[in-house]
């Protein structure tokens, strides 16, 4: 009740919000309360309805009930445009930029100020200048978005949410694209718009940037709000007990690897781009059987195309590949069928890109790559009972949620989703796999189940080629750790050796380990 | 704007097109009252015209056997996310292949040979029409669209060099072939019925039909119950995850384009063998392109594009005796009236697709409270 006193009008006032998607209640009577001038964390499993109360907030759903208020005051929204003259302002997970537009021109876009741009491009400097002094946002004007790193690209998107007036700012996913670097500036700024009046909603799975950031958290879990905690007053062990609704492993218990003979191996690799840049340059490595070696750097720098020239997917120049004794080089390359069919499997970086068909079935996507195999047909046909019994092998085996193999794929939740791609990929048993980004939009209980799986994989002799962005996984999975910067390797290090500070110094390309 | 909810997929199917065709309905009803005819009349006549009169119903699916194929020309690209413009020169050019066998062929065997090659060739010299469309997409990246309006030009060109040269009737100044003797041509089934002592009215409906009718059945099977059905969806769907899957892409796009052309083809055994038993100048006469509005308006379903393929067959034939029947409608105003269905089922074919969805969306919406206070 005191700081209802200080702050009687909360920023924004949610009462038993509820929304159905024809059977599915994604929301089931919300109700939540941000105080003014906060950071609200909102954390949950993916599918737990987070997105849907947020686009809610935002105008892009209408509630089938329920009562909201914005600023002590009962809204209505019917669009996002309702949302932002109320001063919501939102920054989603995949920015809305013109990509071949500058900063300034994607700033301006929507406030050009009459047909001649002169007048709005003078303002919107002015304003551009205005946030760089107030909340340390510097971005160069005449830059290109399409040459900007990510971290700016959000800031910019960020600016255009605060120049439209926005005193509520709802960030979704913010640091999922970011360098620990870029996540750390991020907190900056969102610590510098509080202190301006700005309320915050953060939606994450991270739970330790709840810790770091957050003023009240909110968990949310089945499409309800499960529970209201200070930050100060919780522990993400109690978080993610919340989320999940049942105690969880928030670091993997990894047992002493035993590896065996080198089945893949790099030599050399050098690739350009289909523009011609150069994405890899002398890549050398080789990973045995019964390891897990990864991959660290900050994404986009040549990890992608080094995972898609092992799989097959991508051409190289220079160099090459060794996979269960055969060499692979330019002028001797093999398809993504054939390295398949070689039981080497890959679960891709990008789930909805390459992993799946948004619009297929889930059990159209359990065969995915593996349509050919005698299992699921015979001669020009398909199986279809065999291909659901294998769906519906894979899902109860991977504890995919809804069990439903004729459900369409993008229905599920990201952590569905990303399981089902693994259950795919690792039910062949495969001597070598390659693994990008596993746990990239994943809920925590997700993560533990996903990384027990490929811990179990090693164990039993696999070979695993690990990428990822999240460098406490690099560190809590892998036996041995290659870090690479500019398309070249810094260094191959024993996990044993590498600290968050070694790795992320030879991230940035500053220090050059001695390879062991 | 506030993005409408999905569509439920029945809604889709049977209700979206049908409030299409009523609104195109409508508007052509204006037309007719401007022009001082009464609506209602003249839909009882197209309707007398295209079903009921003696020998209107064959006409009818004569009709909608072009139109069955054009089709599915377009719909077995588009499955695999080509759009193929190209099925009036992959008609006309199937039309070639038909002829060149039933005129060369046809006067040393016998009809039960004759015809099944004919068929064949005319498949297969549409599927080259498309194949090669195709092959420049997938493996050198010329637009799919482009390519396919160039080879209906560069089919026609070659048709009207060929019919008014090599293939040319002697002693004649006509463009077309000699006609093909009677083991060439496509039995009509008025024939087959009246020797099964049916009584039926002639008409050029003939075997064709039934031939449009199991190529929709292996459309179906082609799509959905085979391996390289699954992988034309996938290309279709999500050319990046075919990739990653190890699905060879453009291979997949080549032969999607060369079944395409093939059915398209096809549609030469309808018009040259069945009908016309020569080859002649311009024969196509746009069934190709009706083929696009035909696979829009069945959503590249074969029981949507059946229906869509029925409905412009009725159009054709209805609209011809409208015609025939009323003074002040000419056959300008029936073409005005089928281009109103494809402009609003095909072109418009999305326009009330938001506003139904909304509607539809808010349905159970007023129910909830009910529920709620009970």
């Amino acid at each position: 009740m005191q700081t209802d006193k200080i702050n009687p009008a909360p920023a924004i006032e949610l009462i038993d919000i509820c929304k159905s998607f024809g059977p599915v209640q994604a929301n089931r009577g919300v109700t939540l309360r941000v105080e003014a001038g906060t950071i609200h964390g909102i954390v949950g499993e993916n599918g737990a309805g987070k997105s849907t109360l947020m686009n809610i907030l935002y105008g892009l759903y209408q509630a089938d009930s329920g009562e909201m208020h914005v600023a002590g005051e009962q809204v209505s929204l019917r669009s996002s445009a309702d949302a932002i003259s109320l001063g919501i302002g939102m920054v989603h997970q995949h920015f809305m930029l013109v990509s071949n537009m500058t900063v300034l021109e994607n700033v301006m876009l929507g406030s050009e100020g009459g047909s001649l741009l002169r007048a709005g491009k003078c303002e919107t400097l002015n304003t551009l200048q205005q946030l760089a002094d107030d909340y340390g946002m510097e971005v160069d004007p005449d830059a290109v978005i399409a040459d900007l790193p990510v971290g700016i690209r959000q800031r910019v998107e960020i600016i255009k949410a605060i120049k439209g007036g926005a005193r509520i700012l709802i960030l979704d996913e913010p640091t999922g694209v970011l360098t620990p670097g870029e996540a750390d500036k991020l907190f900056e700024v969102l610590k510098a718009l509080k202190h301006n009046g700005v309320t915050v909603l953060l939606i994450t799975h991270k739970l330790d940037e709840i810790m770091a950031i957050t003023d009240a958290v909110s968990v949310m879990r089945h499409g309800e709000v499960v529970g209201h905690r200070h930050t100060v007053q919780t522990s993400p062990a109690e978080l993610a007990r919340l989320m999940v609704g049942r105690d969880v492993l928030l670091s993997v218990d990894r047992g002493q690897a035993s590896p065996g003979e080198v089945l893949l191996g790099v030599t050399g690799l050098a690739c350009t781009s289909s523009r011609g840049r150069q994405v890899l340059s002398d890549i050398s490595f080789d990973v045995r059987a019964g390891e897990i070696f990864g991959i660290a750097g900050v994404s986009g720098n040549g990890q992608t195309e080094l995972l898609e020239v092992i799989a097959g997917m991508r051409k190289f120049e220079q160099g090459s590949v060794s996979l269960l004794g055969e060499t692979i080089t330019a002028s001797a390359p093999k398809t993504p069928a054939q390295i398949r069919d070689m039981r080497i499997a890959h679960i891709p970086e990008d789930r909805h890109q390459f992993g799946l068909i948004l619009s297929f079935d889930a059990k159209g996507n359990a065969i995915l790559g593996y349509h050919r195999s005698a299992d699921y047909g015979s001669g020009y046909f398909l199986d279809e009972a065999a291909v659901a019994a294998h769906c519906n092998k894979l899902m109860s085996d991977h504890d995919v949620r809804p069990g439903n193999p004729a459900l369409l794929a993008r229905n599920f939740s990201g952590g569905n989703q990303q399981k089902l791609v693994i259950a795919r990929e690792t039910d062949t048993d495969p001597k070598i796999l390659i693994v990008g980004q596993p746990t990239r939009g994943v809920d925590v209980g997700a993560i533990e189940f996903i990384h027990k799986q490929l811990l179990a994989l090693r164990d039993a002799g696999c070979a695993i080629l690990l990428v990822s962005a999240e460098l406490d996984e690099i560190i809590g999975l892998s036996d041995r750790i290659m870090v690479m910067n500019g398309g070249r390797q810094m260094g191959i290090l024993d996990s044993a050796d590498a600290g968050r500070d070694r790795l992320g110094t030879m991230m940035a390309g500053i220090a050059q380990a001695v390879p062991s | 704007m506030t993005p409408a909810p999905p569509l439920p997929r029945w809604a889709d199917i049977f209700v979206l097109p049908l409030i299409n065709l009523m609104v195109a309905l409508a508007v052509c009803g204006l037309i007719v009252l401007a022009l001082g005819e009464n609506p209602i009349v003249a839909i009882q006549v197209m309707i007398k015209g295209a079903f009921i009169y003696p020998g209107s119903l064959g006409y009818t699916l004569y009709y909608t056997t072009n139109f069955i194929f054009t089709g599915l020309a377009v719909a077995v690209a588009a499955q695999a996310m080509m759009f193929n413009i190209g099925g009036e020169g992959q008609a006309y050019i199937g039309g070639l292949g038909a002829g060149l066998v039933a005129l060369w062929l046809a006067p040393m065997a016998p009809l039960v040979l004759v015809i099944p090659v004919a068929v064949m060739a005319a498949a297969l010299f549409g599927a080259v029409w498309g194949l090669i469309p195709g092959y420049l997409q997938a493996y050198r990246g010329s637009h799919i669209v482009i390519t396919t309006i160039m080879f209906n030009f560069i089919a026609s060109a070659i048709m009207v060099w060929l019919l008014a040269g090599a293939l040319m009737q002697p002693g004649q100044q006509s463009p077309h072939t000699a006609q093909f003797v009677v083991s060439g041509q496509m039995p009509k089934l008025h024939d087959m019925l009246n020797a099964l002592s049916f009584n039926v009215a002639a008409s050029p409906l003939n075997l064709s039909f039934l031939l449009a009718l199991a190529a929709l059945l292996g459309f179906w099977i082609l799509i959905w119950k085979t391996r390289i059905g699954y992988e034309i969806r996938a290309v279709g769907q999500n050319p990046k995850a075919a990739h990653y899957a190890g699905i060879n892409v453009p291979l997949v796009i080549v032969f999607a384009l060369g079944v395409s052309g093939a059915c398209a083809g096809l549609m030469a055994t309808n018009e040259i063998l069945g009908v016309q038993h020569r080859v002649v100048l311009n024969f196509t006469s746009g069934y190709g392109f009706a083929g696009i509005a035909i696979a829009l308006m069945g959503r590249n379903h074969p029981i949507g594009i059946f229906f869509a393929s029925l409905l412009f067959g009725a159009l054709y034939q209805g609209g011809a005796e409208l015609d025939f029947e009323f003074q002040s409608i000419t056959r300008e105003i029936v073409l005005l009236i089928q281009g109103m269905i494809v402009l609003f089922s095909g072109a418009l074919a999305y326009m009330f697709s938001a506003p139904l969805a909304r509607l539809l969306a808010r349905l159970p919406v007023r129910s909830k409270p009910a529920e709620g206070e009970a």
